[in-house]
């Protein structure tokens, strides 16, 4: 007997889900505020800009980004076994490899700004 | 005094493995004193009217953990919930996700098996003390697990977790539990061997903490809530393990 390794994934989840239920209500609203035209002071593009350009923003935008697709991920395979789907070598294999993707992509997009 | 009397009528199954094929329902129509919990009504049924009913029951008074029942659907435990609580027409069914012996009473040999499982006693690594020697224990140290330790093996936690009713080789929420007492008493030494089981497939990672198990819980004991402890304590146990830090807790 040892640990399984869902205690990985269950580590990113729980990260993600701290992570996704401070920040990104903040975020949505945000975005909401931004999409209407209403942009709060430091978020004017070039500001941002600045910030996603730092080594610092970076990091911070990739925790989030990172952490909030793992901890999807795990949900939805939770929420497919709950719903009775009983593929779960097949569901874990295929959410998880889009959140490998997503994170390539986001630390992908991230490095390209600057 | 109030000493209202209702007629109430209990659906109740019965089955019988060697006679029936299937449980059926029996409805029995019991005066009931307002002031009586349901578990009053099932013994007024086999004092009175049909000696052949079978449940289990022994103390009348919250602490054997052997009056479980499904009431109206809802785990419940039979001698803490009041007549004057239910409608005239209640259905007493046995525990739910455990086979059925005879009528209301339900095989637990699933569960007792993991009871055990989880080693719940004290571990220790040190070389034992001189005999004269006890363990101390602060208040505070014994507040960290007090509440843990008001289970009392009623299994309603089972009967709710849609887990356990999935998968059968889930440890499940009382179980669980009860290594988490052991995990936190200051006392125990056994919390990295313990979660090698307990957070193995079939430990704490199959709860998908719906909370099912707290909400039924009649000892308040918040199965639920000590589960996710676990989880935390899993993930951290096998970084260190892949990390090469063995060791327990002092
Ligand atoms: S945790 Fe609560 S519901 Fe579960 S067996 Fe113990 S007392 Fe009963
Ligand atoms: S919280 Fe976990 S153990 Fe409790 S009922 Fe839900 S799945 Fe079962
Ligand atoms: S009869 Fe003992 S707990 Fe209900």
């Amino acid at each position: 007997m040892a640990i399984a390794k869902k205690a990985i994934v269950w580590g990113l989840f729980a990260a993600g889900g701290t992570v996704t239920a401070f920040v990104v209500p903040a975020l949505i609203t945000l975005f909401l505020l931004v999409a209407t035209g209403n942009v709060p002071d430091g978020l004017q593009f070039d500001q941002f800009h600045a910030f996603a350009s730092s080594w610092l923003g970076k990091a911070c935008l990739f925790i989030v980004l990172f952490l909030s697709v793992w901890h999807a991920a795990h949900r939805l395979r939770v929420v497919a076994h709950d719903f009775g789907i009983r593929k779960d070598a097949l569901i874990a294999s295929a959410v998880y490899t889009v959140a490998a993707i997503g994170t390539v992509l986001a630390a992908f997009y991230l490095l390209t700004i600057g | 005094m109030s000493t209202r009397i209702r007629d109430m009528e209990l659906e109740i199954m019965r089955y019988d493995p060697e006679k029936d094929e299937a449980p059926w329902f029996q409805s029995y129509t019991v005066p009931c004193n307002e002031d009586w919990v349901i578990l009053d009504a099932i013994n007024y049924v086999k004092d009175n009217l049909d000696t052949t009913l079978a449940f289990r029951w022994s103390c009348h008074m919250m602490v054997c953990g052997s009056c479980g029942m499904m009431v109206n659907g809802e785990p419940s435990l039979t001698c803490k919930t009041f007549v004057r609580d239910l409608p005239d027409k209640v259905r007493i069914e046995p525990l739910e996700n455990f086979p059925i012996e005879r009528d209301l009473v339900v095989v637990l040999d699933d569960v007792m098996q993991k009871l055990h499982q989880v080693q719940p006693y004290i571990m220790r690594k040190d070389d034992p003390p001189a005999e004269d020697v006890e363990y101390n224990q602060t208040r505070g140290q014994l507040m960290k697990f007090k509440q843990l330790t008001m289970c009392i093996n009623c299994m309603c936690c089972y009967a709710a977790c849609p887990q356990y009713a999935l998968n059968k080789d889930f440890i499940g929420p009382a179980a669980l539990t009860l290594a988490h007492r052991y995990n936190l008493d200051n006392r125990d030494q056994g919390k990295s061997d313990r979660l090698n089981i307990l957070a193995d497939h079939d430990g704490v990672w199959d709860c998908s903490f719906v909370g099912a198990c707290s909400e039924v819980c009649p000892k308040h004991v918040d199965p639920a809530a000590a589960i996710q402890q676990m989880k935390v304590d899993g993930a951290v146990e096998f970084w260190k393990q892949k990390m090469g830090i063995v060791g327990d807790k002092s």
